[in-house]
């Protein structure tokens, strides 16, 4: 439970929404994060360690560089799915409840 | 943050224009009309997704080859009120009967001609309980580790 509390705090924040869907894409080191997104470094690693500590995110050592993907093991990158999943799925739906009425 | 009731649970509001019972039919006997068509688990290509009406009615989808894929079932139907609908996808993207999370969606009007539809997909932590009793089974002496000794056993005797 304090898993989906945790990981539920951790995506309230629009960053860190990014930083998932970004590494969505594929893992990322910090530095690319941070050039990909209107953030600083210092801030895109503040925010790894959170999503860190929500399993959503491991990351590695790569050379000099410590490299982040989305944990395939945690709960945390489904419920991250989910989520994105609804958004969607509502926005198509108003979409259609707007069309006009078919008679 | 969020208050603590809200975890293991996603919550979604959206409003539309239109009278709470539009909303209501839209969402059920108009679901394939709507749904995005790159969600879907099924092996053929996407057809349709259909909410049957009524307790107990069936929610699957269907491909253009003609298979139903099950998605889960309606436990509650309350129009133009609520629906409250199993989800029964395991992470594996697969139906499973064991796993039942629940999708409540609410109908609630703002005005005659304007619904605020507020969706809530809760129990997800039976993901991790699923998980966690998978591992259990495999991790039980008739489980894999096991089958695995009697083997190794066997290759000894």
């Amino acid at each position: 439970m304090t898993t989906y509390q945790t990981a539920l705090g951790a995506l309230g924040d629009p960053t860190r929404r990014a930083i998932v869907e970004v590494l969505a894409g594929g893992p990322r080191a910090v530095g690319e994060l941070a050039r990909d997104l209107p953030v600083s470094r210092p801030a895109v690693s503040q925010h790894l360690k959170v999503l860190k500590d929500a399993e959503l995110v491991i990351d590695r050592r790569a050379g000099t560089r410590r490299v982040y993907q989305l944990d395939p093991a945690g709960i945390g990158e489904l419920r991250a799915w989910l989520d994105r999943f609804w958004t969607d799925a509502l926005d198509a739906y108003r979409a259609a409840v707007e069309q006009p009425e078919e008679h | 943050m969020p208050s603590i009731d809200t975890s293991a649970t996603i919550r979604k509001t959206i409003t539309v224009d239109a009278p709470r019972e539009r909303a209501f039919e839209v969402f059920t006997a108009g679901h394939g009309k709507w749904w995005p068509a790159q969600y879907h688990i099924g092996t053929s290509e996407f057809e349709t997704a259909v909410i049957e009406p009524g307790e107990g009615g069936r929610w699957y989808e269907r491909g253009a080859d003609g298979t139903e894929c099950n998605w889960g079932r309606v436990l509650v139907w309350d129009p133009p009120d609520r629906l409250v609908l199993a989800w029964q996808i395991s992470a594996a993207w697969q139906f499973d009967a064991e796993l039942v999370t629940e999708v409540e969606v609410r109908f609630v009007a703002e005005s005659p001609q304007r619904t605020r539809v507020e969706l809530e997909h809760r129990h997800l932590d039976r993901y991790r309980e699923q998980a966690d009793a998978m591992r259990s089974t495999f991790d039980a002496p008739q489980g894999w580790s096991g089958i695995l000794e009697q083997y190794a056993a066997a290759t000894r005797s």
